[in-house]
């Protein structure tokens, strides 16, 4: 079996006096999707801030590509090829979206054949080119956070939330650029609330609760048994739908 | 692809809103002339010492109050090597002069910038995230920093004469022009024309600017953004130490509380701004320049509160500054 692109063990993290994570263990294949689910407050966000080393892990261990590298700081793991899309976007409102993409190509220049690729999966990009980020639409602020973090070939890509608060077209306009992202062999955590999306986009998926992980495994399982998706998630999909 | 973002003039527009407003107030032109140069003479200066500590606010979120510090050692630096090299000052000659200015201002800058690098290692690092924490260091630092200078230099002020062709005035029709008043103009330009440029031309400035709207994505981003802040910190109290230098020669005197005296108007200066935006810094500096220069002619009582008044005013306008700072 091929060594995972991501292995949480054991991981546990503290903000102030609050335990958050409690031991979190799960994998994420390489070149696959994997959905992260969970009601509010399971602990996702800090799962991914954990793996992206914002939040210090105060336990266990995270290995990335076969490295430990639960002690490395963000920039240390952003040059190794993780991309992380806040649940925030954490777009800059200032910058331009041509200077928003321009600080992700950390050589300086951006690829154009790259940039042509992104302005097809995400066409209002281009129109707004030289307009400030601060300006776009919540829709078109998502697509150039996720442009941002595709700007370069990243190995691992850590999204919040992509869907959250979006109208339907623009969700369907994202899950198109996720399949495309899947087809590169780029592998995806996605933290998502919108069991609908998650369905048609994930392989795998892990669901949270109280900060640990209560079952992992193929997307298709929890897919097709309602019963588990009550009893993990709290919902029915038709009723999701 | 459309066309660049348009800036927004309309802060700017306030300026000479309020210096022409200011012309129906003040029933002699060369008065207002006067007035008017000294007003933004003094708003060049604050800028000057103001604009590092908005970069450092809003790229690391510190309050760092030592700041006053770095313009009375910026100010103290360049007295020492001004009166060391009175000949110099004394001079007609404006290149004899300059001779004499340029490496006050280098003494003044390398010296607040070296006490910068210090204090953000030593004083800063350890309280990142705590505000209270920062406020109350920050402050002891400055008055340690204060007593210190009263160590080196003494306790008594320190008269500054300025270069002698810096001295005395133009005429212009009836209004006179103090010399020093325009050559801190030209400083204060050329000072924001270089800022500027490097925020918004160079890869420098683009992540400094990022870095000012959200720290966390930057590093997300793969940039270590400890190293540019402590590249702006000593780049701000090294500016700090400049603004000093040119306030001991326009006050024609330095003491060690000059600093701390500055600072209620550097706030403001900065909260009027925008916390974190340069160019909200600079428009926000010549409004309290100006404002001070009028009201201190037309109502003197009023002068301080004037800034204040200003303050009020422009928050109940923009509530986060004439140019806030990241709004997604």
């Amino acid at each position: 079996m091929p060594e995972p692109m991501l292995a949480l063990a054991g991981v546990n993290t503290h903000i102030g006096q609050y335990h958050i994570l409690q031991g979190v263990d799960f994998e994420v294949p390489r070149g696959g999707l994997t959905m992260l689910l969970g009601r509010n407050g399971a602990g996702k966000t800090t799962c991914l801030r954990t793996i992206m080393g914002l939040w210090r892990a105060s336990a266990g261990s995270i290995r990335y590509d076969g490295a430990e590298v639960t002690r490395l700081a963000t920039p240390a793991l952003a040059r190794m090829g993780i991309a992380y899309v806040p649940e925030n976007m954490g777009i800059f409102a200032g910058l331009t979206v041509r200077e928003n993409l321009l600080l992700a190509a950390r050589e300086g220049e951006l690829d154009e054949r790259r940039l042509a690729w992104i302005f097809q999966l995400f066409p209002a990009l281009q129109k707004f080119w030289n307009s400030l980020a601060g300006n776009l639409s919540g829709g078109q602020k998502q697509m150039l956070a996720i442009s941002r973090a595709i700007a370069e070939p990243r190995q691992l890509l850590l999204v919040d939330e992509p869907t959250k608060g979006l109208a339907p077209a623009i969700i369907a306009n994202i899950i198109e650029a996720f399949r495309e992202l899947k087809r590169t062999g780029t592998t995806m955590l996605v933290v998502e609330q919108n069991f609908h999306f998650a369905r048609s986009l994930g392989d795998t998926v892990a669901v949270m609760d109280s900060g640990r992980i209560v079952h992992s495994g193929a997307m298709a399982e929890v897919a097709e048994d309602e019963a588990l998706q009550t009893r993990l998630l709290g919902l029915s999909l038709e009723a999701h739908q | 692809m459309n066309a660049a973002p348009r800036a927004d003039w309309t802060p700017l527009a306030l300026v000479a809103a309020l210096a022409l407003g200011a012309i129906a107030l003040i029933p002699s032109m060369p008065t207002w002339v006067t007035l008017t140069v000294a007003g933004l003479a003094m708003g060049m200066m604050i800028f000057l010492m103001a604009s590092g500590l908005t970069l450092v606010f809003g790229l690391m979120d510190v309050m760092n109050f030592a700041h006053g510090a770095f313009i009375a050692v910026g100010a103290y630096a360049a007295s020492s090597v001004l009166l060391a090299m009175k000949p110099s000052m004394q001079a007609t000659s404006v290149l004899a002069n300059l001779s004499a200015m340029l490496p006050a201002a280098l003494a003044a800058v390398a010296l607040a910038g070296a006490l910068g690098l210090f204090f953000e290692r030593v004083v800063i690092r350890p309280v990142y995230r705590d505000h209270l924490k920062q406020i109350l260091v920050t402050m002891g630092g400055l008055i340690v920093c204060e007593q210190l200078i009263h160590v080196v230099w003494g306790p008594d002020i320190i008269p500054l004469p300025r270069p002698a062709t810096f001295t005395g005035a133009f005429t212009l029709g009836d209004a006179a022009i103090e010399r020093y008043r325009v050559f801190a103009v030209l400083v204060g330009l050329a000072v924001f024309a270089a800022m500027w440029l490097v925020l918004n031309r160079t890869r420098l400035g683009l992540l400094i600017r990022a870095g000012v709207e959200n720290p966390e994505m930057v590093e997300s981003l793969g940039y270590r953004i400890r190293r540019l802040f402590v590249g702006v910190f000593a780049a701000g109290s090294a500016l700090a130490g400049l603004g000093g230098a040119m306030w001991g020669m326009y006050q024609e005197s330095v003491n060690a509380q000059m600093g701390m005296q500055m600072l209620v108007v550097i706030f403001i200066v900065i909260i009027i701004g925008g916390m974190g935006s340069v160019g909200g810094c600079f428009v926000g500096s010549l409004l309290v320049g100006l404002m001070a220069n009028y009201t201190g002619y037309l109502a003197p009582k009023l002068a301080l509160g004037s800034n204040i008044l200003l303050m009020v005013l422009v928050l109940l306008w923009r509530p986060r500054g004439l140019y806030p700072v990241g709004s997604a």
